[in-house]
């Protein structure tokens, strides 16, 4: 099955780059003044790298744990969109799948399992599952790693790391964008995020790119220039 | 109540939070989504939400917009991509352009 190897190499790509995070995550939490209970709960339950990056920067900042939780969720809010683009691929789900399906519904799971064929469904699951699994693991792992050797690892980007998620991110980005209306909508979201970057709080100018995808939306279409 | 209590009443409401907005995806009822609009709209979001979290990962820094390594490794990892290079390939490759050009001291 060369397509589900693919799958996986992708999946294992993403869940490396995206994983070596978590001990920049686990070392600033344990210097934000979490000890290591807290900061694993946060990577284990909360489970959304965005946010539990957000809630450990206002606490080192000495913001007030309110706008920790606000912050936080504000940056998770973009998983529930998710979550419904992910129902042809994953529905039907019940009970414990449903929930297991939830916690590791993320930027990363959703992409890879979108980034594979809309007529290939096999590899759309595994591209989910996979990834969402792969990067739960290594994320939670690695989080211990980090609180407990703390910042003498160094510093993920030293290694390149965070271009390599945001090449990840246009990689997987990149098959999807065959119609035109696809692609104007990826650039027109790229661009607002990036004008509102300073003018908004972290999280809202990703999420305010869903704007451009209901007016995108909104107007009847041939079925070939949305994105499956 | 002690400041530690408090910490991990706010760990477990971001959890609570972040866990109810991934679940409510996918308990949104079958039959909003097959309406032709909420499917057209559901389509396009999660192409406009990565897109958009593509470029305040590689061209933003905190609340400011910067132009660094990272733009430098995505564009090659945008050539690759054209060149239709294996992803493994466009994502170690942009992260040597980026390792490299720091260990020479820009960006």
């Amino acid at each position: 099955m060369p397509r589900l190897d693919a799958v996986r190499q992708q999946a294992l790509s993403v869940a490396i780059a995206t994983g070596a995070y978590a001990i920049s995550f686990g070392a600033l939490a344990v210097a934000a003044g979490l000890d290591l209970w807290q900061t694993m709960a946060l990577s284990l339950l909360v489970f959304t790298g965005g946010s539990q990056f957000a809630f450990v920067g206002v606490i080192a900042a000495g913001g007030s744990p309110a706008a920790a939780v606000t912050t936080s969720t504000l940056l998770g809010l973009r998983n529930g969109f998710y979550g419904a683009s992910l129902a042809p691929v994953l529905r039907p789900m019940r009970g414990a799948h449903r929930l297991w399906a939830s916690q590791v519904t993320i930027d990363e799971s959703t992409a890879v399992a979108l980034a594979q064929p809309a007529d290939d469904l096999a590899a759309r699951r595994a591209g989910f599952w996979w990834t969402g699994v792969g990067v739960f693991v290594l994320w939670n792992a690695l989080t211990v790693v980090g609180a407990l050797l703390g910042s003498r690892i160094g510093d993920p980007a030293q290694w390149g790391l965070d271009a390599a998620a945001a090449a990840a991110f246009l990689g997987l980005l990149w098959p999807r964008l065959a119609s035109r209306a696809a692609q104007a909508v990826a650039a027109a979201s790229a661009v607002l995020a990036l004008a509102l970057t300073p003018l908004l709080p972290a999280g809202l100018p990703i999420l305010a790119a869903a704007v451009v995808a209901v007016a995108a939306g909104w107007r009847g279409r041939r079925a070939e220039e949305v994105p499956a | 109540m002690s400041a530690y209590a408090v910490a991990w009443i706010a760990i477990l409401a971001s959890a609570a939070l972040a866990f109810g907005a991934k679940l409510a995806g996918h308990t949104v009822p079958e039959s909003w989504l097959a309406h032709p609009r909420v499917h057209r709209i559901a389509g396009f979001i999660s192409v406009a939400l990565l897109a958009a979290l593509f470029s305040v990962q590689a061209f933003t820094s905190g609340s400011s917009l910067v132009l660094d390594a990272r733009a430098a490794a995505v564009a090659v990892a945008a050539v690759l991509l054209w060149r239709r290079a294996p992803f493994i390939v466009v994502v170690a490759a942009a992260a040597l352009v980026a390792a490299g050009l720091r260990l020479l001291g820009w960006g």
